[in-house]
């Protein structure tokens, strides 16, 4: 028997979603940006080992000679990512959705299990509500890496008005690296995001669009009922799940996966 | 699809239910209309109970990436619009115009922000380099300039014309600065420069009527290359009419023989070779905000 369950509040949904393109536009105006001083390497001794970024990077993305035009996008879309990103915190805090989001002691060991489980060296994932371990650190600490961003942002557009920012990341230059290294940091779980909402499937998917997930209410009330045979239940529910939609769940959540890549 | 149940319409208004309950108040038909709407809804949208799980599950779904594909769309639609929206009305301005309106209200609410209070962190003499970066040499060309011929020319608020030469600003009192210099590009450099305060400036030639304008504009004096810059900004007891770099006179390549040291902005705005100076309450042409840099460009 299927069960609908609600998952992603209305709020949540429209602020991820509205976030998505809008992150996508402040990375590739700071690319513009970058581009007129790009200085960052990767030294191993005298060795520089890659170097941000080769020129066939920039002209595959047409980068070069748009400082100018990638200033005023960065400048303007900033304060949609700094709003939306506030609305976000302020309301997870005042909804109580923090409590899902939010890791406490226990999350580090279960996000662990979860490396494992997904790394296919343990068999059973570990149980959770709404978000597992990994997922709450992940999630949180994209958000602490978006107010460095906003901080750091802050210390080099305004390093006058806002010195005390600017030395506190110990000063212009370095405020500049930090505000590259996290933006590195959201491509990289971007990449990892992408690839977890595909292994994950449609149900997960639907969710962040549609606010619910389906649950099969036979598993669920067997694990309840027999917390001795909880893992195998949901094991064998979860057979039951992929039997269910064999033909059709790879072609589709392959498919929903690249809608969201676009 | 085919165990969908068909969806109930609402009734049509005046229609059998409204002639059968004639007795009823004028209110109570539109009220049973507004529930017969809202039920509708309840049920098209999969937000009913009396459905079935598979339609609600399936009609919710629709419903859902209806929306989100519509605004996604939508997003998409209103990305060109911005991307390819008209640069600048008139002015030669290089960045598009909803953009432009978005920098100018971030310079609202930064302006604001601006305080003498706040000055750009000084440096000993010793942490200044002495190789001094140069980028750009727009209004330097050497073609009919000659350091020794050259005047400041200030037009003043009843038109006329002041002429300064080099030496009578040596006279004034010299304030010096080791800041870090900001290019627009991304790069930073301590250097150390000095010169005259501009405040000073205004008060030794008694232009505080012109000070109290908006803007003043700056250019080189072949005027190739000119800036604007806000009052606030202009008046900071940082910004100097610099005539000497590292403790000697400037060289070419920095302006020689005087030069505009605005720590509160990036190079951009810092002229080389000031040639002359005037006051408004209009924006000024800027020589880089007509090729889509933000105007106010302030640090």
């Amino acid at each position: 028997m299927k069960k609908i369950v609600e998952r992603h509040p209305l709020a949540i949904r429209w602020m991820h979603w509205i976030n998505f393109p809008v992150l996508f536009v402040m990375i590739w105006s700071g690319l513009l940006i970058y581009w007129a001083n790009d200085i960052y390497k990767i030294h191993l001794g005298s060795k520089t080992l890659f170097s941000f970024f080769p020129a066939a990077f920039y002209k595959a993305l047409n980068i070069p000679y748009r400082l100018a035009e990638g200033m005023a996008f960065h400048f303007v879309f900033m304060w949609i990512f700094f709003l939306n990103g506030l609305f976000y915190v302020l309301y997870t805090v005042f909804s109580g959705e923090w409590r899902y989001l939010f890791p406490d002691r226990r999350s580090f060991r279960e996000a662990w299990g979860v490396v494992l489980h997904d790394l296919h060296i343990r068999k059973t994932a570990p149980p959770f509500v709404k978000y597992n371990g990994a997922q709450k650190i992940v999630y949180t600490a994209i958000i602490v890496m978006g107010l460095g961003s906003v901080l750091t942002g802050l210390a080099i557009y305004k390093p006058v008005q806002f010195g005390w920012l600017t030395r506190l990341f110990g000063g212009y230059g370095n405020s500049r690296v930090f505000h590259f290294i996290l933006t590195l940091g959201y491509c990289l779980f971007f990449l990892l995001h992408i690839f977890q909402v595909i292994r994950a499937g449609w149900n997960n998917f639907r969710g962040m669009v549609a606010g619910f997930e389906v649950v099969d209410t036979n598993g669920f009330s067997a694990k309840f009922a027999d917390g001795g045979n909880a893992e195998d239940a949901k094991e064998s529910n979860a057979h039951e799940a992929t039997g269910e939609n064999a033909k059709s769940a790879d072609g589709m959540n392959t498919k929903d996966a690249n809608n969201a890549l676009i | 699809m085919n165990n969908d149940e068909p969806l109930q319409m609402p009734p049509v208004p005046g229609g059998p239910t409204g002639s059968a309950g004639s007795q009823d108040p004028p209110g109570s038909s539109k009220k049973k209309r507004r529930e017969v709407l809202k039920s509708f809804i309840r049920k098209a949208s999969g937000r009913d109970e009396e459905l079935t799980v598979e339609q609600q599950i399936r009609r919710r779904t629709i419903l859902s990436f209806a929306g989100f594909f519509l605004l996604g769309g939508a997003a998409w639609k209103a990305w060109f619009l911005l991307k390819d929206s008209p640069r600048g009305r008139g002015t030669g301005d290089g960045v598009q115009e909803p953009l432009r309106k978005g920098l100018n209200a971030g310079e609202d609410v930064f302006k604001h922000t601006l305080s003498p209070d706040h000055l750009a962190r000084v440096y000993p003499r010793s942490s200044a380099t002495t190789h001094v970066r140069y980028n750009g040499n727009a209004g330097l060309s050497a073609a009919g300039f000659d350091a020794g011929d050259w005047k400041l020319r200030v037009t003043t608020a009843d038109n006329r014309q002041l002429s300064i030469g080099i030496d009578e600003l040596r006279q004034l009192p010299k304030t010096e600065i080791v800041f870090e210099f900001k290019c627009i590009e991304g790069w930073s450099q301590v250097s150390w420069w000095g010169g005259v305060r501009f405040s000073d400036f205004i008060r030794q030639y008694h232009l505080e009527k012109e000070a109290a304008m908006a803007y003043v504009g700056m250019s080189t004096p072949d005027k190739e290359y000119y800036v604007g810059i806000d009052r606030a900004s202009v008046l900071h007891p940082q910004t100097l009419l610099c005539y000497e770099m590292n403790g000697q006179p400037l060289p070419m390549n920095h302006g020689q023989p005087l030069r505009l040291i605005i720590p509160v902005k990036y190079g951009v705005k810092n002229l080389k070779r000031v040639g002359n100076i005037y006051f408004s309450n209009e924006r000024p042409p800027d020589y880089w905000h007509e090729r889509g840099y933000d105007y106010y460009c302030g640090l």
